[in-house]
């Protein structure tokens, strides 16, 4: 199941990731492959509604589990609260690292009712941003959290 | 490479068995790196995510017994009071992601010289359950981890579980890197104070060719400290931290100088243990 549809993939190697299989065969290119080590988080997904880096997923091991890309985060034309506050944040600068990080902020949201600026910048450590916005991204997750305590 | 996904324990060793020195993922936090970059190619892979029982934990008595599987995450989340020093060092594996898929049992498999959770475990006197088809044995971590990134893992076995002790007094991690998170030890330490039997070990991670006790520092403090109130001079203190670096076998490498890595491990060693006896005394109070 990837973002709520039985999915079938054709042409998947036996040593192909699940990024690869997301990117390559079920042309979901939201996820971004950049180290391919688990060291930058572009690629992060919910593996049954935990936060992995689908780098480091077989995509065997996907098979029969749930899938959650940044592509089934908005509802329709109705962006996630997370995606909207990145935006309104203006936490996007060339954009490679932002689906990594909106999903890491997501599972934050999800995770923590009121978290401190150290469990957010914690809870976003493994995600790099290369043109070092991150003053925005923080600023992003606060303003999330704001209107949902609203 | 076939992709063999058994769903039980039983299923798990007959593959083993039937395609020994097969490659065993778990989270693939190290094996899919190695995979990735195509410095990896296994003809035979074992999915072990699928064996439930391989994924929990259990207490009996004094006693934990940590499934193989078990993330980081769920480490941290459930056996933070009993394994406080695992939890600790767990905290500090990659990030959020890789703890959520990362494996203890994976961990000592990979058998890192830097692997965090082995000083805890190695200081703690953890024993590695190890089964196969013919049957299980149980080998103390110590005589496991052999060599960099080799151990006592026979062809045709799996690690099942990990058992050490419930914490019998305070414990510490701490660990030397460039940022906070995301970071290869360039070198870390351990200590576990066992307040029954008044001794403290000391474990040191990624200064050596394995995790290392110092055993001389551990003889040391336990004969120093004032067990009925938790007092340890500085001068013993000093001398215990001094023993630790002594016990380091460090290399020059691209995280850090030999010479570095034995000053900073003085210094973990003596601050770790202060931080430890300071919650003994708290505790005693």
């Amino acid at each position: 199941m990837v973002n709520g549809t039985a999915r079938v993939a054709d042409g998947v190697l036996e040593s192909d990731s699940l990024l690869t299989m997301l990117r390559e065969r079920l042309d979901l290119p939201g996820s971004k492959g950049a180290c391919e080590q688990g060291e930058c988080g572009s690629c992060s997904v919910y593996l049954d509604g935990v936060l992995v880096c689908s780098c480091l997923v077989l995509a065997a091991q996907a098979d029969g589990h749930g899938v959650l890309t940044v592509e089934g985060l908005a509802d329709g034309d109705r962006l996630d609260p997370v995606q909207q506050a990145f935006i309104d944040a203006g936490a996007v600068q060339c954009g490679f690292c932002t689906p990594g990080l909106v999903l890491a902020a997501h599972d934050l949201l999800g995770r923590h009712r009121d978290p401190s600026d150290l469990e957010i910048r914690e809870a976003l450590a493994g995600n790099l941003c290369r043109c070092t916005g991150y003053e925005k991204v923080l600023d992003a997750v606060r303003l999330a959290l704001a209107r949902r305590s609203r | 490479m076939t992709v063999l996904r058994p769903a039980t324990l039983a299923a798990a060793l007959a593959a083993r068995s039937e395609h020994p020195g097969a490659l065993l993922v778990a989270g693939g936090t190290d094996a899919m790196v190695a995979i990735n970059s195509g410095r990896l190619r296994a003809e035979v892979t074992v999915d072990l995510t699928g064996v439930g029982e391989l994924a929990s934990w259990s207490r009996s008595g004094s006693t934990i017994r940590i499934g193989s599987g078990l993330t980081y995450t769920r480490l941290i989340a459930e056996l933070g009071d009993l394994c406080p020093g695992l939890a600790m060092a767990s905290r500090t594996v990659g990030s959020p992601q890789i703890r959520n898929r990362g494996t203890v049992g994976g961990n000592v498999a990979t058998a890192s010289p830097a692997g965090d959770a082995l000083p805890p475990l190695v200081a703690a006197g953890a024993v590695i359950e190890l089964a196969s088809t013919d049957g299980v044995r149980r080998v103390p971590i110590g005589a496991f981890l052999v060599g960099p990134k080799r151990s006592l893992l026979a062809p045709n076995e799996l690690i099942t579980a990990i058992e050490l002790p419930v914490a019998r007094g305070p414990q510490q991690f701490s660990k030397v890197g460039p940022r906070n998170a995301m970071v290869i030890a360039v070198c870390s330490l351990a200590v576990d104070v066992d307040v029954a039997s008044r001794r403290v070990a000391v474990a040191i991670g990624s200064a050596g060719p394995t995790t290392l006790r110092a055993l001389e520092a551990e003889a040391v403090a336990s004969a120093a400290i004032d067990w009925t109130t938790g007092a340890l001079g500085d001068a013993d203190l000093a001398r215990f931290a001094a023993l630790v670096a002594q016990a380091a076998r460090p290399i020059d490498d691209v995280r850090g100088t030999a010479a570095y890595r034995r000053h900073a491990l003085a210094v973990l060693a003596r601050r770790s243990l202060g931080w430890s006896l300071e919650a003994l005394r708290r505790a005693v109070a």
